[in-house]
């Protein structure tokens, strides 16, 4: 399977043992507050824990702080106060490069946009986030990119750029993109947000089988109840405070 | 291809015909500069080099700097002197023959005795008045370029006529003289003498063509009543830039004024500096406006990749990449405009050099005279890619301090 650097059977196998050690993502007393001259509190005193293999949806009401919190999660905003734990590691306490370089290797993002580099092709897009990394040979990102592209049903569109793919077709290419480095952590913001109902359930399957057959943790943010529900957990959120669904 | 610099070019040449106008910007301000300076430095030699030829590299003569005391200061150790005569002392340089061993020892060059004064030259009732100079043909010969500029007859001619005379082919036209005329020769002294014309130089200059003439210097001691004297030393150095330290050390030894060539002309070679300065000036502000042209197409790109930046940030890439690329666009605009302008200022120069004009004034210019230096091109260039890494920098540290959240959600 191509979506995962190493065998699947390895990849089970480390999602299990990951219950025994500290959790994938642990965030404590986690608040953002944007400064101004009237502050403005995106979320406020959360704590959660996931573990690897979960597939999480973070749902709530505009304005609730969903894309605040996968930010916040995803190392891609600074917490006000509190702090995110990544296999059991205090991120706050590191460079903005560390965290740059964690992005990388261990978090892939999806977003309600595809947000593909419009000049680059599909292969090229895909292919950015390994050469970034810079651990395989450029013969061996082609093959690991085709093959990801493959698997999400694009292998024949590699040489296209994105502006000749439909918007189902470009968001798998950002799936695709996310997966390149085989991070154990998808996040997505929104990822159906803005594809009709069959490419929604398209990229959700996809998803829902980074889950179940690659053991990915996939953490969505939706508005889509329906989808939240056939997801493995619901966390949701109301005025940036975790409440029962 | 490394992937920053991939994304860089892919920027650039996503705005292909604005980075097109700034590549040109730089292109021009380099091309224009080297061969401003190439042109300038050309001319500057050029004019350096026909004065350099024209007059001795230093000049020793019979003046002090400071007057000498009254003898009586050396003697009584007073604080004033008053009412004291000074010592009747004879013009010119004593002892010339020790002069010229006690230097000879260590001169790096030549050097030549000669004996000058005004003398007013008659032909055909016309008068005209000189500046006329004795000297040993073969020894000047070895200190000056007039060899060279002889028109009519040889320099070493003097050798073998006492009564022979060079002069410059203005002289010669202002009195209507011309090869083997006689003309009347004569001084304040009182003394005349009749003179054979037995050459006519044409130096270019026209200070010494319309004003200078040659005998030998025993007839210029006779014409100027002042046997066996000298008053002018006049050396010609191996290396010209040698000359004020050899100055000061001739005038340290003998105690005569000894005048390099970099003092007899020291105002001229203030203009040569200043012109330099104008001239760095305007290249300077040529670039600097390439540089205006860089930071626009620069500062666009960021904002219009400002989404890009935000999607790379969330890849991985942190501020350093970000700020690298940016900058890696200046910088490529500015090396290619660079590689280019140094071209066009190579080609600028190669043309201008090949102009020909007819143009007479104090010196003749038959060719734009340029100098080709590798400094031209590397302080156009550096010059160049300062600005260009400036107008790149500035914007690129913008880019990498943009929030990605912020974009992210505004493109929400």
């Amino acid at each position: 399977m191509s979506l995962s650097a190493e065998p699947e059977t390895a990849k089970r196998s480390d999602a299990g043992a990951a219950t025994a050690g500290p959790p994938l993502i642990e965030a404590r007393g986690l608040t953002r507050i944007l400064p101004g001259l009237i502050p403005v509190t995106l979320v406020r005193d959360i704590d959660l824990v996931i573990e690897a293999g979960e597939f999480v949806a973070i749902t709530g009401p505009s304005g609730s702080g969903k894309s605040s919190l996968l930010y916040l999660l995803g190392l891609l905003d600074t917490p006000t106060s509190g702090e995110v734990l990544i296999n059991g590691l205090p991120t706050h306490l590191h460079s903005e490069a560390w965290r740059a370089r964690e992005r990388l290797s261990t978090l892939g993002f999806v977003f309600q946009f595809h947000f593909l580099l419009p000049e680059f092709s599909v292969l090229e897009n895909v292919m950015i986030p390994m050469r970034k990394l810079g651990r395989l040979s450029v013969a061996e990102m082609r093959a690991r990119a085709v093959d990801i592209l493959s698997e999400l049903g694009l292998g024949d569109h590699v040489g296209k750029l994105p502006i000749q793919l439909s918007g189902g077709q470009r968001q798998r290419v950002a799936v695709a993109r996310a997966l390149a480095n085989d991070p154990p952590v998808i996040l997505a913001d929104e990822p159906t947000g803005s594809l009709d109902s069959a490419s929604s359930d398209q990229v959700f399957k996809t998803l829902r089988h980074l889950v179940d057959d690659h053991g990915k943790t996939v953490i969505a943010v939706t508005h889509d109840l329906d989808m939240a529900a056939r997801m493995d957990r619901r966390l949701h959120l109301v005025d940036g405070m975790l409440a029962d669904p | 291809m490394p992937l920053i610099l991939s994304i860089a070019l892919t920027h650039v040449g996503g705005r292909f015909r604005q980075s097109i106008v700034s590549v040109l910007g730089v292109m021009l301000g380099v091309g224009f500069s080297i061969a401003m300076a190439a042109l300038m430095e050309g001319s500057q030699r050029d004019f350096i080099a026909t004065l350099v030829d024209a007059i001795p590299h230093v000049e020793v003569t019979d003046d002090r700097r400071e007057a000498a005391p009254p003898p009586a200061a050396a003697v009584f150790d007073a604080v004033n002197v008053i009412g004291a005569r000074p010592d009747d002392d004879t013009r010119g340089l004593r002892n010339p023959v020790r002069l010229k061993a006690m230097l000879d020892t260590w001169l790096p060059g030549e050097m030549a005795a000669s004996l000058s004064g005004q003398a007013v030259l008659r032909y055909g009732g016309k008068d005209v008045a000189v500046a006329l100079t004795g000297v040993d043909p073969a020894a000047h010969l070895r200190v000056s370029n007039i060899g060279d500029d002889m028109q009519a007859g040889s320099f070493m001619d003097l050798a073998a006529d006492l009564n022979g005379l060079i002069i410059g082919d203005g002289v010669a036209d202002k009195i209507g003289a011309s090869l083997g005329d006689t003309v009347a020769v004569s001084t304040s002294s009182g003394a005349v003498r009749r003179l054979k014309v037995i050459g006519l130089f044409h130096t270019g200059v026209t200070q010494a063509d319309d004003a200078t003439g040659y005998t030998v210097l025993k007839t210029a001691q006779v014409l100027f009543s002042r046997p066996n004297a000298i008053n002018r030393l006049s050396i010609r150095l191996d290396d010209v830039n040698s000359a004020r330290a050899v100055a000061q050390r001739v005038e340290r030894m003998t105690g005569y004024r000894a005048t390099s060539w970099q003092e007899a002309n020291e105002s001229l070679m203030e203009v040569l500096m200043v012109r330099n300065i104008i001239m760095y000036t305007v290249v300077g502000a040529i670039l600097l406006v390439a540089g205006f042209g860089i930071f626009t197409i620069v500062s666009t790109i960021v904002h219009e990749k400002a989404r890009d930046i935000a999607i790379l940030k969330s890849l991985g890439f942190d501020q350093a990449d970000i700020r690298r690329i940016f900058l890696m666009e200046g910088l490529f605009i500015g090396i290619v405009g660079s590689v280019l302008g140094s071209a066009l200022g190579y080609g600028l120069s190669v043309f201008l050099g090949s102009l020909e004009f007819e143009v007479r004034t104090n010196v003749e210019l038959t060719s734009l005279p340029m100098h080709y230096s590798v400094w031209h091109y590397a302080i156009a260039c550096g010059f160049a890619l300062f600005s260009a890494g400036i107008a790149g920098y500035l914007p690129a540290r913008r880019a990498a301090q943009l929030n990605p959240v912020d974009i992210i959600r505004g493109a929400s």
